[in-house]
């Protein structure tokens, strides 16, 4: 059915809310790539039998929605309107956990005590959603729907208020939309923090037979999920986001085209994404005369090739010209000529994401929220050594230690926290003496890191910090596109000092190498990727520089990470002789009998870690 | 468009609005140096020699900027050897020398820069090429034949045509031969056979002097391409 | 092992894309999805019908990560290697993978069966480390459970 106006609009919601009023309550299984990877897909149909075999079916209605965030506890269920959170339902057996759930929850009315979240400190099992201090201190705007509606159904984006951003928006003038974002002081959700709404503005001025609009869905950081997240679970809200973005930016005959670039890894999120623009064109909210506005615009999905440098916006736009992703020199800055050499406005997906809020509740909302540089909120995948990992949607200028500990949980096992990584391979690390840092784009930079797209990683006591600066370099030198020599050439000359240093081959030049190789990348590298490759080496340098010293000139990975400088060794007062690592060592090198600690030959053992990770008392100790 | 004006290295000077602040340079009599560049084809910042720092406000904040590729506009002041427009140039020869050695020219300009012992070590796998692309850039702008091209990325990026296959649609002219500023292409002419990127072709008599002159694919490209008739393209540059 | 290529079928993806330059990157996929790799018949079909040269089919399969010009494996398995699964111990969940196939990374075992790759994160960090076969994602896999994911897609029906 077509909408073509707020009443149209209106009496879609309406109509979906009394359906689901309708209900008694309502069970929402997440269907994330996290919580499917545990089988939730079967567990939601094993429930739908249940279901049906008890006739509840017009009591009880079950969907599938979009990642919680909480992506460890998987699979998730959540009970509406009761804000019943259950976790790890079934992780060995569907059938019974939806038998157990139907029976007690859904015919008796009582909770499933083994379902529910307990804190790892405290052991308090915790019933209400909102409660749980993974979630409590969120504040969820790019990640409103995540998780409560069905991707897969535009009346349930719509029910939750879902394109009356749109419709507000085709009823301002295109520059009043453009001033309510500048308002907002809305800035770029994918690393840069450029101002959204100065953007727009500058693509609008451009003279151009055409403008391209763009969603950057090249989420490559290793260590963030929040755009795959909100595409999978949320994909009408990055349409909405395009579609008010394109109708601010158009002028006059010139038309606008769309396109989402999406990475190749994510299967499910171009599935989702697809979908929903089949329905956003069916309702004529995509495509020509949208809303009866007189405003066309559509757009279409690309799957990016499997480069990292795709995610830097010039190169993005050679891909989709069909082209090796080199990025270009950006001296005439892409809002003019950007794809096909036309003006082109580029965001990331959680920038998308936040638009439909903006416009409907307002920029002094959206503004008041924040710090003074830094407006809104943003997502941060909280993951590394924290009890409690998923995806955490939190204000501007939250301290970092309330991320690691409160909502994180603390450190597992225990252990030592040691650092932060934010900003992926163009960021850097944060000690734990700056744990009180308030996050933000400015404050991060400040200190030698940066926002990037919100991969927040932490680090414990037993990670080495020059082995993390090395994976980076590593992980750079082989996502380098190669056309400058900067980049190409001094991240190999990187890479060759890690391997000596990381093996103990290192010698007090190196560290000299590595500091002016890294000056010279950021001063002459011709993108992003180059310029900010220097930052995790440098931000190590800058707070372990004591770690470094180790390598060279002890021949020690304190840390006891570095494979050629650490042994392997079983600790005679905690091993309990369990002979698990004795059956699973592939080299045979572990000595003992049953219930007499166990030792390791160094002349066998290849360092291969198995024992490491079998061990259930921590016994395998790496020095 | 119209006149701006500029400074370079503390002296004004008027140019073209948008003109690139290499070319202004140059004509001005700076020395600034290149490796990827060649008037007859475009711009693309491969090898970051002709680094500048470039600034909008007196005692303000610069940027590293390639001039091969910046724009120029009134009010922009240039240095076009300032402290770490050398140091991105000493670094950046450093590594290129590293990779490849025997690259012609290259250890005389390093050592200007105040390159001296190689710290990176020396490699041998890249024979001479320094990856600028001339070779690319000529072949497709001003040939018109893209045969050549890179392959793969990163560190593993190479030069040469398709599938690092004898090219079928290569003329064997030689233009990325005598465009390659290191020597790194190699070509050999003996008797009626010239040899390039693996094939080998039949050169063509110049039918006044009898020298051999031209592949004979060449020529039929160039009829193509130009209507030029064949027997008008017999003779050599000294006979024509 | 070569696979014997439909050109039917490649024009067929050709046509779908309207046999547009821009969408070579799109058409590469199809291909791909299609053989597990991509085969040189099918690239030299790739640059006649869409009459470009034959460098730009190069540089393109060559640059991006997803294509391959050799055969792959029936089954696939990529390593997650970003961060999170790194500090959670990933390099020695590849080293395993290496140590029971019997091959390095970006090999194919000699039966065809297995291909070994690793991959710079899957956007499953919460679920660290992640080894992902063919569709299938396994979360949380340990050096020691290697062994038996291998076993288990190793019994399946061939």
């Amino acid at each position: 059915m077509k909408i073509n106006s707020l009443a149209d609009l209106e009496s879609v919601k309406s109509k979906a809310l009394a359906a689901s009023a309708a209900m008694e309550k309502t069970v929402i299984v997440c269907g994330g790539t996290g919580c499917l990877s545990y089988g939730s897909a079967e567990l939601a149909s094993a429930l739908e039998r249940k279901i049906k075999d008890r006739k509840l079916n017009a009591k009880v209605m079950l969907k599938m929605s979009g990642c919680h965030g909480f992506c460890e506890r998987g699979p998730i269920v959540v009970i509406e309107p009761d804000k019943i959170y259950y976790q790890r339902v079934g992780r060995r057996d569907k059938e019974k956990a939806a038998e157990e759930l139907v029976e007690t929850t859904l015919v008796q009315g009582k909770v499933v005590e083994s379902f529910l979240y307990s804190d790892p400190v405290t052991k308090e099992r915790m019933i209400d959603y909102y409660k749980i201090p993974f979630y409590a201190k969120q504040k969820r705007i790019a990640l409103r729907n995540s998780g409560h509606i069905n991707p897969a159904d535009i009346d349930d984006y719509i029910a939750t208020g879902g394109y009356a951003a749109l419709v507000k928006a085709l009823a301002m003038k295109p520059e009043a939309v453009i001033e309510e974002i500048k308002k907002s002081n809305l800035r770029g959700r994918g690393g840069g923090g450029y101002p959204t709404g100065r953007k727009w503005e500058s693509t609008r001025k451009a003279e151009g037979p055409v403008k391209y609009i763009i969603c950057n869905g090249d989420e490559g950081d290793p260590g963030a999920f929040m755009d795959r997240s909100i595409m999978e679970g949320d994909p009408h809200t990055v349409l909405e986001g395009m579609v008010i973005a394109a109708y601010a930016i158009a002028k006059g005959k010139a038309p606008a085209h769309g396109f989402i670039y999406v990475r190749h890894e994510y299967p499910l999120a171009v599935k989702n994404l697809t979908k929903a623009i089949e329905q956003a064109r069916e309702h004529g909210l995509l495509g020509k005369n949208i809303l009866n506005s007189g405003f066309d615009f559509d757009l279409r999905i690309n799957r990016g090739g499997g480069a990292f440098v795709c995610g830097e916006s010039s190169a993005l736009m050679r891909s989709l010209e069909g082209r090796v992703g080199e990025p270009r020199a950006k001296y005439v800055h892409a809002t003019e000529k950007g794809l096909w050499d036309q003006p082109t406005n580029l965001n990331n997906v959680e920038t998308y994401a936040c638009l439909p809020e903006i416009i409907v509740k307002g920029a002094d909302w959206f503004a008041s929220i924040g710090t003074k540089g830094s407006k809104g909120t943003k997502v941060f995948s909280l993951v590394g050594k924290v009890n409690n990992t998923g995806l955490v949607e939190v204000p501007m200028g939250i301290p970092l230690r309330e991320i690691v500990f409160d909502i994180g949980g603390g450190i597992r096992k225990g252990k030592k926290f040691k650092a932060v990584q934010t900003g992926g391979p163009s960021g850097g690390v944060i000690p734990d003496s700056m744990i009180d840092l308030p996050v933000d784009f400015d404050e991060l930079t400040r200190v030698g890191s940066m926002m990037g797209s919100g991969g927040l990683i932490v680090m414990d006591e037993e990670d080495c910090m020059v082995d993390v600066a090395y994976y980076f370099v590593k992980f750079l030198e082989e996502e380098s596109c190669g056309k400058c020599v900067p980049c190409r050439e001094g991240l190999r000359r990187m890479r060759q000092i890690f391997d000596r240093i990381t093996t103990g081959n290192g010698n007090p030049d190196d560290m000299v190498m590595l500091e002016e190789l890294c000056t010279a990348m950021k001063l002459g590298s011709l993108c992003g990727l180059g310029q900010t490759a220097a930052n995790p080496v440098m931000s190590t340098i800058n707070y372990f520089r004591s770690e470094y010293e180790a390598h060279i000139k002890d021949k020690k990975c304190p840390a006891g990470v570095c494979k050629a400088l650490i042994a392997y060794m079983i600790d005679p007062e905690s091993c309990t002789g369990c002979q698990l690592c004795v059956k699973n060592c592939p080299s045979g090198a572990i000595k003992g009998v049953k219930k007499k600690p166990h030792t390791i030959d160094k002349e066998i053992c290849i360092k291969c870690g198995v024992c490491y990770d079998v061990c259930k008392f921590d016994s395998v100790k790496r020095k | 468009m119209g006149k701006i004006k500029l400074k370079i290295d503390g002296r004004e000077f008027s140019a073209e609005k948008d003109e690139y602040v290499l070319d202004i340079a140059k004509r001005e009599g700076f020395e600034i140096p290149t490796y990827c560049h060649n008037d007859q084809v475009s711009r693309e910042a491969r090898c970051r020699l002709c680094v500048v720092e470039a600034r909008w406000q007196e005692g303000g904040h610069s940027r590293i900027v390639t001039s091969c590729l910046y724009p120029a506009d009134e009010g922009l002041m240039v240095e076009t050897n300032s402290e770490q427009v050398r140091l991105v140039r000493r670094v950046v020869l450093e590594l290129l020398l590293a990779r490849t050695p025997e690259a012609k020219g290259l250890a005389e300009l390093a050592a200007e820069y105040g390159v001296g012992k190689n710290r990176f070590g020396a490699d041998t796998d890249f024979g001479k090429c320094i990856l600028c692309g001339l070779c690319v850039r000529t072949c497709r702008e001003v040939v018109g034949v893209e045969a050549l091209g890179f392959r793969m990325r990163g560190v593993l990026k190479q030069v040469g045509p398709a599938f690092a296959e004898p090219s079928s649609v290569c003329i064997g002219c030689g233009a990325c031969y005598f465009v390659c500023p290191t020597g790194h292409i190699i070509m050999t002419e003996k008797g009626d056979e010239r040899k390039i990127w693996g094939r080998t072709f039949k050169m063509e008599k110049c039918s006044k002097c009898g020298r051999y002159f031209a592949p004979k694919y060449q020529l039929e490209w160039i009829n193509s391409q130009t209507g030029v008739a064949m027997d008008r393209l017999s003779l050599c540059q000294d006979c024509k | 092992m070569q696979a014997k290529v439909n050109l039917k079928l490649v024009d067929e993806v050709i046509k779908s894309w309207g046999a547009d330059p821009a969408f070579l990157i799109p058409m590469m996929q199809d291909i791909q999805a299609q053989y597990n790799y991509l085969p040189r018949p099918a690239l030299n079909r790739l640059q006649e019908k869409l009459n470009i040269p034959l460098t730009r089919v190069s540089e393109v399969a060559t640059f991006y990560k997803t294509f391959s010009l050799k055969p792959k494996g029936k089954y696939i398995i990529q390593v997650c290697t970003g961060t999170a699964c790194h500090l959670r111990g990933a390099p020695r969940i590849a080293d395993s993978f290496m140590r029971e196939l019997g091959i390095e990374v970006n090999g194919t075992t000699k039966n065809g069966l297995f291909t070994l790759s690793t991959v710079n994160c899957l956007g499953a960090c919460a679920l660290a480390p992640v080894v992902k076969v063919n569709e299938d994602v396994h979360g949380q896999v340990s050096s020691d459970k290697v062994k038996k994911i291998i076993e288990a897609y190793a019994a399946r029906k061939k």
